[in-house]
């Protein structure tokens, strides 16, 4: 018998006495004789019962659009995330520009995609395409990454990227400043919003790296004291158009 | 007494006699709270939501089986290599061997408490593996040369003069203790490794078997990085960190943030699901998961304390512990600390040479309380008690306690007790402290007041 086996003989051997349902600690005389009916406490159900309907207990998002942009831009604003939203291409590329001026970007990460290839076009500097593999050590030496999402989450503040959404794994972590270029139409109203989304647009063929992105990295290591650009971006700017 | 109690009680006394220290941790962990309940307060019921999250876990565990056997074949069908450790020697060498295979040199780990479970460090570099920490709190604590102090925040206890001090002497770094400063000296050490290191080692949060998938919780981005560069990535988990849908960790992540770390969402929530695959950027060329048992098992066939597997390590129970702000997270002298270590490790690693860290609890409850997941921690220090008690009675405790019911029962005895049980003080004042007293323990610290010679019933009957 290998290992495999082993463990699986074990567990189904321990899941033959039935647990307690949770919060009910019943005492050691209430386990199960044989031959005797368990508890209705103790009876587990089949492994296809339906999920929980995890919306009706997490923090509230109301129904409405503005509502929901309201609070993404909230939630950004507490995670100091840089978030804004452009009437229209013309003004996101003009304050691209202006943000490029002022920090000074020699040099620009991203990917091939419809938004962010127009960003690149507009801020007419060198780009390191990530699409058809990269140099990492290239990567690592330009100033910013710029990315598409895959959703925006107002119940968090988070943005959603995909390896196959955000040009690969690197792009939106190792750059010290990430930049994504969203549509107004992928704001969702909640984590479950998002996991729907994951589903319907990638099963069975899920992307090797799905992830959210709540703000520019942090840490409290040091004392607890918040500090920004632990190890990921220092800066993250969501511009929506 | 054994030296894991010894070491215990010679720990504690240290640390509480430590009153800065003391009061250091307590602001750390006052701050928590504030912002714990903070986020709590935004759910619409955390309540709900713990119970919600307490029985997708027990579906979980209770089905244990069909759930890994779906995981491992999602895993295995997007190209990953799974592979299954019975124990901690099983692991090791199953580590060993993938980097051995790769010729590896140099390791970057993100933080994992399975690693520390297994103490896979000192297993690397016997071997001759340069091993890296990433995890700010974890590379802190590796450069001491010490254990994490608390499964989250693992260099809690260390002051920030305390790590320029480490910095200036192991990494010859000039800089000023401002914990922003510290930070980027960490980040520019690291930037390197992750670009230079052969092997990418993690851990997991969450084990998703619907879709084959390993979800990693965190705040640094050094996980990702972690993730994302090495050619090889090597994941070490528990078995029982199953969830059974995708959709459940809508509720699981945002729950550990708040319960970990007062947090809404941690700043990096990932789920990998297999090895680069056609198409993609970049990623590791292979991907090995590695899952534990190391007696986890054990506890599965305890059905009265299985729900202990039900823990996803926030940490919250340790922040809340009256004895874990006072005695430190290092007096345990174990991986896990705090009352869920309590309460796993004599599973673990053997009930009689660990029954004294049930016995050191207050059972206020404050930990099950918090748990979001609903352990019944506080009960489980008590079935630890009685079962410890049950294995191997004490002598002395049971004669004691069986004199006390004979007196108890009888009431002759117990009138005769009471009349005259102030004569024998003067006798108990000759051994007080000494090794002949039989309260020593207690009597070392505290007063016993005297017994007065007249009993309430007596006062009430001749009351004036």
């Amino acid at each position: 018998m290998n290992e495999r086996e082993k463990i699986l003989t074990r567990i189904r051997e321990a899941l033959k006495v039935p647990a307690p349902r949770p919060g009910t600690h019943a005492p050691a005389s209430h386990l199960p004789v044989p031959g005797v009916p368990s508890l209705p406490s103790l009876r587990v159900p089949p492994p296809t019962a339906a999920p929980v309907e995890a919306r009706r207990w997490l923090p509230k998002v109301g129904p409405s659009f503005p509502e929901q942009l309201a609070l993404f831009a909230q939630n950004a604003a507490d995670l100091k995330a840089h978030f804004q939203v452009f009437a229209d291409w013309t003004e996101l590329s003009a304050a691209l520009v202006q943000l490029r001026d002022t920090e000074n970007w020699q040099r620009v990460a991203s990917h091939q995609s419809e938004l962010s290839s127009q960003a690149c076009a507009a801020l007419q500097r060198p780009v390191c395409w990530t699409d058809q593999g990269y140099d990492v050590l290239a990567m690592e030496s330009c100033d910013v990454g710029v990315t598409e999402c895959d959703a925006l989450i107002a119940q968090t503040g988070s943005v959603l990227v995909t390896s196959r959404s955000a040009g690969g794994r690197a792009l939106s972590v190792l750059p010290p400043h990430h930049v994504v270029i969203a549509r107004r139409e992928q704001l969702v109203a909640d984590l479950p919003a998002a996991f729907a989304l994951l589903k319907q647009k990638y099963a069975p063929e899920f992307p090797s790296m799905m992830g959210f992105i709540t703000g520019p990295s942090r840490t409290g290591d040091i004392e607890r004291i918040l500090v920004l650009g632990a190890h990921g971006p220092k800066k993250l700017t969501i511009f929506c158009v | 007494m054994s030296t894991n109690v010894a070491q215990f009680q010679e720990a504690a006394a240290r640390v509480t006699a430590d009153t800065r220290q003391r009061q250091f941790i307590r602001t750390a962990l006052g701050n928590y709270e504030i912002a714990r309940d903070k986020r709590k307060a935004a759910f619409q019921s955390w309540e709900s939501a713990r119970q919600a999250a307490a029985l997708t876990k027990w579906e979980a565990v209770n089905h244990l089986d069909t759930h890994l056997e779906e995981l491992v074949a999602k895993l295995e069908a997007r190209g990953t290599k799974v592979h299954w450790a019975s124990n901690g020697t099983q692991a090791r060498e199953i580590i060993l061997g993938i980097f051995a295979a790769k010729q590896a040199k140099s390791i970057i780990k993100s933080k994992a408490m399975t690693s520390e479970e297994i103490h896979l460090n000192e297993a690397l570099e016997k071997a001759g593996f340069e091993v890296v920490e990433s995890d700010l709190g974890e590379f802190i604590v590796q450069l001491r040369g010490e254990a994490p102090y608390h499964i989250v925040f693992p260099s809690m206890h260390l002051t920030r003069g305390q790590i320029r001090e480490l910095f200036a002497q192991e990494l010859g770094s000039t800089s000023s203790d401002s914990p922003e400063e510290l930070t980027m000296v960490a980040r520019r050490v690291m930037r390197h490794k992750y670009i230079t290191a052969d092997i990418g080692f993690t851990g997991g949060n969450f084990a998703i078997a619907e879709t084959g998938m390993i979800s990693i919780t965190e705040n640094e981005g050094n996980a990702r990085l972690t993730a994302a560069l090495p050619k090889t990535m090597v994941t070490l988990i528990g078995i029982e960190k199953v969830l059974p849908k995708l959709e459940d960790l809508a509720l699981f992540l945002p729950m550990l943030a708040t319960a970990g770390a007062g947090q809404p969402l941690t700043c990096y929530n990932t789920m990998y699901g297999g090895p680069r695959q056609p198409g993609e950027a970049d990623g590791p060329e292979e991907w090995h998961v590695v899952l534990l048992d190391n007696l986890r098992t054990e506890l599965l066939a305890d059905a009265e304390q299985r729900d202990a597997l039900h823990c996803i390590r926030c940490g919250a129970c340790l922040n809340v512990c009256p004895i874990f702000r006072n005695v430190g997270g290092h007096t345990y002298g174990t991986t896990y600390s705090g009352p869920v270590g309590s309460v796993i490790t004599p599973h673990l690693r053997g009930l009689q040479d660990w029954k004294h860290l049930s016995n050191a609890s207050s059972l206020c409850g404050a930990c099950t309380e918090a748990c979001p997941v609903k352990i019944d921690l506080h009960h489980h220090l008590l079935h630890n008690r009685r079962n410890a008690a049950t294995e191997k009675p004490a002598f002395l405790e049971r004669m004691g306690y069986k004199v006390f019911g004979i007196i108890a029962n009888d009431p002759l005895f117990w009138s005769l007790a009471k009349k005259f049980g102030w004569l024998t003080q003067p006798l108990q004042k000759l051994v007080l402290g000494t090794a002949l007293d039989p309260a020593r323990a207690w009597t070392k610290t505290r007063d016993l007041p005297p017994l007065p010679q007249q009993s309430f019933k007596d006062w009430w009957k001749h009351r004036p």
